[in-house]
């Protein structure tokens, strides 16, 4: 293969230009006394804008595609390694969303920690480009390498509370069983390779297609299939891979638990898309009965768990791991051979409405962290309305939002997943889902009876930072309108199911 | 303002009232119960005068009045709202009820006093919106919008349990109401479109859907919804619990409108799109609409609470308006949906009587009463007359509803009228008993020496209530013309020839 070209670094500019700007904040961040360090924060943010016009930048050329009249084709980069077409560019700019929308509500957090470093911004923005090569990459060593960028910087953001003792044991638990669950996962990476003779996720789907014909043995393809699953089920913290999951979500710094429930979970999703639509579509009629066992289990395991905690960051830690199970569903939804169009927009549209609702229950927590209390029991939202009723509110949304209810942005990511089983003709998967959303409202009103109905335990006043304030107003108004106007969103999201290279993806994803 | 524009300012008034009411400032407590006050009446004008609208004829068949227009594309979903003779009606009943609940709430809501009024509102839109929808998708929006003002006025203003009451209550519902999504999301698969008016073409051109077993299966995911909504017994366990810890306005609310979106649902859309089903499962639904009025009736005999006994007289009332729906007559139907509004009347003027009575003693204890007619004989007047229109006395609006139904069930089966009209007994036997222990005999109890009669305020809620009960009692044409064509409607489907040969007020 020859060398790379200028075109292909305009393609991998939003990644390179988010670690120019990581490696900036480490270096500014010596020069900043204690009491300024809010400048840190404004170069990350800087960073993900920039990165936002380069993704848009991307964007453009796909319009000018589109103004040819040219057939939506990806563009690749680095000898195919890195492969951006319309589905990339939707999660690109999710995962930048996702990480200003942290930024803003970490500031006061951190400083109420007294852990406020220029570190956790970098971090941030490092994951971020993991997420991205995970997102866009066509090449197993690319995403491996994405996905452990993700992980390694969130093993440090977890653990980033380095006097707090349920931090630390959080971040060693995640960390260990992350590397146990990547080592599986390469595991799994390296027998596609031995099958394929390739790492290129074309080449394994066609080789794959070939092992799948009838009266082949395909052993070697099961366990392949079976190993690389287990990985991304513990990425996307299915049961029974789900473990780590409250043990983190509980010990992180609240905001970094937004950012991993939300950015971490649709990284994730973006690369078992990836795997299972593109390297391991043939073997849909394998993986299907294994989907549908796990997302039984994940939407079991998830609510009936939820119901009792009295923690909210592990409340919300269950109830995200039920939320996986609905998503699957997504997944599931189709033929024997191909997926239903509808459940793959089903899976785009809920990690985007998730995104914004899941992001703003953990800033209406991180808020609640005030000196001196630890705000994260059930208890602390005890009369949250008469405290700060514009919290109180915005945080009754976000659960209604998550429990399914219209005219709220959750309601559209449960419609698409259900009407798609419905039209594969799933039905009693369709009417088991729909009897664990009705179970999660219990847990999601018990926050909401504790905020509206019962007396505040401590008077101590709920300050909200500007930046907090912005962040929440963000998600709040994206939630509402969502909601009630999804039209341009489910526009988007359409756009960018035109991902037309892989021959059996495209068949479905017109 | 063009004619058609009506519906969507009928059910976004109260909402647009609301949002203004969040403007004033707080403490200005006054102001925000004559906004309330305000919008309420504006809105009850405003949907009484559609009845009178010149040019549209709600005496005719056909939805008299629509707006449609798109809203979002994929899915499709349109804003599709329609008013005939059924949804007319109910609509003005939420319109005519919330004016009163702003005026009962007056004293007894004191903090507060913003939110709660806000609430209403939008419990009042929502509602508003529940009849006028008829694209399956907004209809459910709304359905599932009561939820939630309705759960928070149980839950912050309630009494005691209020909290187990208020999540019993959002959980019953919205466990039932998933399973209608799911029979609403298949229709819409199968039909491409959420429009009740596309939707139900549909199924008459599909017999082997409708009549079939995905007809059954669609059938019961609509009608456990709705089944928990009215309630049907044994799903009403919800009810006694919301209405005993509700607040008064939320009780009448609950009881006026609430349990009429079960009620309307059943017909419009479990009879109305699933004619094959519902005919052929009218059996057990009947005879649980029965063992309903005679289990209702019987517990609320032995009740030692006022505001329970009435809670389970609602269970007994809403048994004939499911029985007079699944009877399938002209008569039984249009006598059921008259029901309907006699119970919203009848019933949503027995809580706000129970919740005078609560503003003065606290309590809702029959034992702590007795001989109140001598010391609050205006009072004591308007709740036997109440108590007289409820149990059906004739020439009182009780008594055409009960009639109608009774005569639709001796029409499709002697048995149903027969066990029916026990149920006439039994409501007379506990509601005179109740009245008798509390209004006469001797006041033992000296806490019960002073308490003032009914003062202005409370008696300018209780006349228009009485005056509708008794205007319902003796010109019942007035609704019936109008309830009439639609209810033909829906049953040309489903009802056999002989059970349309009565038409309700001899008019054909």
């Amino acid at each position: 293969m020859p060398g790379f070209h200028r075109g292909d670094y305009l393609l991998a500019l939003p990644m390179m230009l988010l670690t120019l700007f990581a490696l900036g904040v480490l270096l500014i961040d010596l020069l900043l006394d204690r009491s300024s360090k809010v400048i840190n924060a404004w170069a990350a943010f800087a960073g993900l804008a920039f990165s936002a016009a380069a993704v848009h930048n991307i964007q453009r050329a796909f319009a000018d595609q589109a103004a040819r009249g040219e057939p939506s084709s990806p563009f690749f980069a680095f000898s195919g390694t890195l492969m951006v077409d319309r589905f990339a560019v939707f999660f690109f700019y999710l995962f930048l969303a996702a990480a200003a929308i942290t930024i803003l509500m970490s500031v006061r957090y951190l400083e109420v920690e007294d852990e406020h470093h220029g570190e956790y911004y970098a971090l941030i923005l490092f994951s971020v480009v993991g997420m991205m090569c995970m997102a866009a990459g066509n090449d197993l060593i690319l995403l491996f390498i994405g996905l452990e960028l993700m992980a390694v910087s969130t093993y440090i953001l977890v653990g980033f509370l380095r006097r707090d003792r349920r931090s630390n044991e959080a971040a060693l638990k995640y960390l260990l069983l992350g590397a146990f669950s990547s080592g599986i996962f390469a595991y799994g990476l390296s027998l596609l390779y031995g099958l394929a003779g390739s790492t290129n996720l074309q080449q394994i789907s066609m080789a794959l297609g070939n092992a799948m014909a009838p009266g082949k043995a395909r052993v070697v393809p099961a366990v392949a299939l079976v190993t690389t699953a287990a990985g991304l089920f513990f990425k996307i913290a299915a049961v029974p891979f789900h473990q780590w999951a409250p043990d983190a979500y509980e010990g992180a710094p609240t905001s970094i638990t937004g950012f991993m429930s939300v950015a971490g979970k649709a990284s994730a999703w973006a690369l078992l898309l990836r795997i299972f639509l593109f390297a391991l579509g043939p073997m849909r009629p394998l993986y299907v009965p294994i989907l549908v066992f796990v997302a039984i289990a994940t939407m079991t395991g998830g609510n009936l768990a939820a119901l009792t905690q009295s923690n909210v960051k592990r409340l919300f830690a269950y109830s995200s791991i039920a939320h996986v199970g609905y998503i699957m569903l997504g997944l599931i939804a189709g033929t024997a051979f191909l997926p239903n169009p509808d459940g793959i927009r089903g899976i785009l549209v809920y990690l985007l409405v998730y995104t914004f609702m899941n992001l703003g229950v953990f800033g209406v927590i991180a808020s609640l962290r005030r000196r001196d209390i630890i705000g994260d029991e059930l208890d602390d939202l005890n009369g949250l309305f008469f405290k700060a009723p514009t919290e109180a509110v915005l945080m009754l949304t976000f659960l209604l939002s998550l429990a399914g209810i219209p005219p709220l942005a959750g309601f559209y990511g449960k419609y698409f997943i259900f009407l798609a089983l419905i039209e594969s003709g799933h039905y009693a998967l369709a009417t088991l889902a729909v009897i664990y959303v009705a179970v999660s409202a219990y847990y999601y009103l018990r926050v909401a009876n504790a905020m509206f109905m019962r007396t505040a335990g401590d008077r101590v006043p709920v300050t909200i930072s500007p930046g907090m304030w912005a962040g929440l107003a963000i998600t709040g108004a994206a939630t509402v309108v969502i909601g009630i106007y999804p039209e341009p969103f489910l526009r988007m999201v359409n756009w960018s199911m035109h991902v037309a290279q892989n021959p059996t993806v495209a068949q479905l994803l017109r | 303002m063009t004619p058609t524009a009506i519906i969507s300012i009928v059910t976004f008034l109260p909402l647009a009232g609301g949002i203004i009411l969040l403007a004033l400032p707080r403490g200005a407590e006054n102001a925000v119960r004559r906004w309330a006050l305000f919008v309420t009446v504006l809105e009850f004008f405003a949907a009484a005068h559609i009845a009178f609208m010149p040019g549209h004829h709600f005496s005719m068949s056909g939805w008299a009045m629509e707006e449609n227009y798109a809203w979002i594309s994929t899915p499709a979903i349109r804003y599709h709202v329609v008013l005939d003779g059924i949804s007319l009606w109910l609509v003005i009943l939420t319109a005519f009820l919330t004016p009163l609940c702003v005026l009962i709430s007056w004293r007894s809501v004191h903090d507060r006093v913003k939110e709660f009024f806000f609430l209403l509102l939008v419990l009042e839109t929502a509602l508003t919106g529940v009849f006028v929808a008829f694209d399956l998708f907004l209809f459910y929006f709304f359905w599932e919008a009561t939820l939630i003002p309705m759960a928070l006025l149980i839950g912050m203003y309630g009494h005691g349990r209020r909290i187990y009451a208020s999540v019993k209550f959002f959980l019953y519902t919205a466990v039932a109401s998933v399973f209608m999504l799911v029979a609403i999301l298949w229709l819409y698969a199968h039909t491409g479109s959420f429009d009740f008016t596309v939707i139900q073409p549909w199924l008459r051109s599909h017999p082997e859907v409708a009549a079939g077993n995905a007809g059954l299966w669609l059938f019961l995911g609509f009608f456990i919804a709705f089944a928990v909504k009215v309630p049907i017994f044994p799903l009403h366990t919800w009810l006694p619990d919301a209405h005993v810890e509700a607040p008064t306005a939320g009780s009448v609310l609950l009881a006026g409108v609430l349990l009429k979106m079960g009620t309307y649902g059943l017909l419009r859309f479990c009879v109305g799109l699933f004619p094959e089903a519902a005919r052929a499962q009218a059996g057990w639904i009947n005879v649980l609409a029965i063992i309903g009025i005679i289990y209702g009736a019987l517990v609320a005999m032995v009740q030692p609470s006022l505001k329970k006994l009435v809670a389970y007289s609602s269970v007994s009332h809403l048994g004939f308006v499911v029985l007079g729906i699944f009877t399938f007559t002209a008569a039984g139907t249009a006598g059921a949906v008259y029901q309907m509004l006699n119970h919203g009347v009848s019933t949503g003027a027995l809580f706000i009587l129970v919740g005078m009575l609560y503003e003065r003693r606290h309590t809702f204890e029959i034992s702590e009463f007795g001989g109140l007619a001598s010391r609050m004989p205006v009072y004591a007047a308007f709740f036997v007359f109440i108590t007289l229109s409820s149990i059906g006395l004739p020439l009182l609006n009780g008594f055409v509803g009960e009639f109608l139904v009774l005569s639709g069930a001796f029409r499709d089966r002697a048995i149903y009228g027969i066990l029916g009209a026990s149920g006439v007994i039994w409501s007379a036997c506990y509601m005179l008993w109740m009245v008798q222990r509390v209004f006469y005999g001797e006041n033992r109890n000296p806490a019960n020496a002073l308490l003032p009669d009914a003062s202005a305020r409370e008696k300018l809620t209780l006349w228009p209530l009485s005056a509708m009960a008794l205007i319902m009692g003796v010109a019942p044409m007035i609704w019936l013309s109008s309830i009439n064509p639609p209810v033909e409607q829906i049953l040309k489907n489903v009802a056999p020839a002989s059970h349309m040969a009565y038409v309700a007020g001899g008019q054909k």
